[in-house]
């Protein structure tokens, strides 16, 4: 944690500023629409894993787990309120026998994205009791399986599609600006997960977890509800990344289990390499992470197409050997060692 | 029941009985006994791996006791987990100091002050208004003020020593259980060291059982100090009579 968080005047001009950019971008930028929405999500990926990875020491590679239970139970409210989700799959969602009015479409996404929150919640707290009394390497394997295994068994659940996935519900062609929807949802949800965190860090309860990074031992030895802290903060993550994957889903409008919902190789690495580029353990890290990720990864997709992933490869690679510890914080640890910290 | 506390005829805060532990064939420590009055100041000495750390280790739970038992405050803890044994009212200083080195000097405190007794809804209160003035007053006490933004792990090793005794002292413990509180600290602190722990058992009626091989601190600290040696309670005594000893003299000095 850095110094102080008071909100100065400077820091306000600030985020209203960076709001009024977020709030004009897709006007701006429409044929960037879909990209600028996968960057705010992107932006919650990093914010949760580094609440759990960075500010509390408990390096997750499973993540990926509660952006695709959101997205699945996000997309089984939607379809369900209206429809038998098994037929529908079956269907592969089409035909004329599925179609959502505007109502139903709005009603299934305001009720779908809250629904997504609360059953990664719900199965962070189950799996937290469990996961989190592990420690270092064996809590990264174990997160590690939990993503893989949650892919297979989605698969093979023939009433939400199995192996060939699930389709979102399609919009009606009376809503037009869907895809903006979507992108303001994203911002608002980047927005509140952003106040969230920074309110909790600033609390004694950021302060704990902070400590179980540091040492856990000596935490519990001074009788800090070290369990309770690392389950809570679990929970809030996966309440986050649950909401921001009902929001990917109906982005790519497609949910195939391995590919999209627990992508463990795609999105699962990513937020962990947003969140080490930007700075793992600050607020802002991951926030400027997620943005250098997305514009080099957009820039290698389309100009350096078939070594992108090289390319990529190369930028993590300057970046652990002259950022260690992220933009952020090599900004940060020039500060301290200026002498205002 | 030791002599020393029909003595002293005072309620017993710490009273270890029988404490046996052993880690593969080495017994460190042996059937080992000791009481702890309410308010005292108690002294554990004894030659390096005669089986004090161990002792401390088995008394705030951070390992598990073959054979014995461990009474805290009449209640037998010796089954308790460490955060359990931390709420209940046990907090240790180690050795080689442990603290938040991610954190500034203040947080620290501040995430150590009054956490044992704290209710989990009470931590999502801002951090920087938490007892300001108890934070403030603890990092003066330690002489700390001056470092209080900086990175607790960029301070020296005594100074990490210090802070360690002030987060102990901020969590309000009944037992505060110090092992080897002087080592490392600059020999001109050490003075004012002892005399803020005599301040901390008077004032604050905070019980200390310490551990420590400078033998004029502890001679002037404790009123009643135990000595153990290979892991066996060697001798007991208030600090003349431990001074006189041939024993002790014997064990220290590695004499058959």
């Amino acid at each position: 944690m850095d110094g102080t968080r008071a909100l100065t005047p400077k820091r306000c001009l600030m985020i209203a500023g960076l709001l009024a950019v977020g709030g004009v971008a897709p006007v701006l930028l429409p044929a960037y629409q879909l990209q600028l929405t996968e960057l705010l999500l992107f932006m919650v990926f990093a914010l949760c894993w580094d609440l759990v990875g960075g500010q509390m020491g408990y390096n997750s590679f499973g993540n990926v787990l509660f952006v695709g239970l959101g997205m699945y139970a996000a997309a089984i409210v939607q379809v369900g309120l209206f429809y038998d989700v098994g037929l529908y799959n079956d269907a592969r969602g089409g035909g004329t026998d599925f179609v959502f009015n505007e109502s139903q479409f709005l009603t299934g996404l305001a009720l779908g994205i809250p629904a997504a929150a609360l059953v990664s919640g719900l199965a962070a707290w189950l799996l937290g009791s469990l996961v989190l009394t592990m420690r270092g390497h064996y809590f990264a394997i174990c997160t590690l399986g939990l993503g893989i295994a949650a892919g297979q068994i989605a698969a093979g659940i023939p009433w939400i599609g199995a192996g060939s996935g699930m389709l979102t519900p399609n919009p009606p062609e009376s809503l037009e600006h869907v895809s903006l929807l979507l992108y303001y949802l994203a911002l608002g949800l980047a927005v509140l997960c952003t106040l969230t965190f920074a309110w909790l860090l600033s609390t004694r309860f950021g302060l704990t977890l902070n400590a179980i990074r540091d040492d856990e031992d000596k935490a519990e030895a001074m009788g800090i509800k070290t369990h309770a802290a690392k389950v809570t903060a679990w929970v809030v993550a996966a309440g986050f990344l649950g909401a921001a994957g009902a929001l990917y889903g109906n982005m790519v409008r497609f949910i195939d289990p391995i590919q999209t919902a627990f992508a463990g190789a795609t999105i699962g690495v990513w937020m962990i390499l947003m969140a080490l580029l930007g700075g793992k353990g600050t607020l802002a890290g991951p926030i400027v992470g997620a943005i250098v990720f997305q514009l080099t990864k957009e820039l290698f997709w389309t100009y350096l197409l078939g070594w992108q992933r090289v390319a990529l490869g190369l930028l993590i690679i300057l970046v652990a050997v002259f950022f260690p510890s992220g933009l952020v914080g090599f900004v940060r640890d020039r500060k301290r060692a200026e002498g205002k910290p | 029941m030791t002599p020393f506390l029909k003595e002293q005829a005072m309620t017993l805060l710490l009273e270890a009985v029988g404490v046996t532990k052993a880690f593969g064939g080495v017994v460190a420590n042996d059937e080992v006994s000791l009481a702890v009055p309410e308010g005292s100041i108690v002294g554990l000495i004894g030659p390096n791996g005669s089986g004090k750390t161990t002792l401390f280790n088995a008394i705030t739970g951070a390992i598990p006791i073959d054979a014995g038992a461990i009474r805290f405050k009449g209640d037998d803890v010796s089954r308790l987990l460490a955060g359990d044994i931390a709420r209940a009212g046990i907090i240790r200083t180690y050795q080689q100091p442990r603290i938040y080195g991610g954190l500034t000097t203040r947080d620290n405190v501040i995430v150590s002050t009054a956490m044992r007794t704290a209710s989990f809804a009470s931590l999502f209160g801002r951090a920087r208004s938490h007892a300001e003035d108890k934070v403030e007053q603890l990092l003066d006490f330690v002489d700390l003020t001056g470092k209080a933004e900086m990175l607790a792990g960029e301070l020296s090793f005594g100074q990490q020593k210090l802070l360690e005794l002030a987060m102990a002292l901020a969590n309000e413990p009944d037992l505060l259980l110090l092992d080897e509180p002087t080592a490392g600290i600059n020999p001109t602190l050490i003075n004012d060291l002892i005399d803020r722990l005599k301040v901390a058992n008077n004032a604050l009626g905070i019980t200390l059982l310490i551990i420590e091989h400078n033998m004029p601190v502890i001679m002037d600290l404790a009123e009643h100090i135990y000595c153990l040696a290979h892991g066996r309670l060697l001798a007991e005594g208030p600090p003349d009579a431990i001074q006189n000893d041939a024993r002790v003299f014997d064990a220290y000095l590695g004499a058959a």
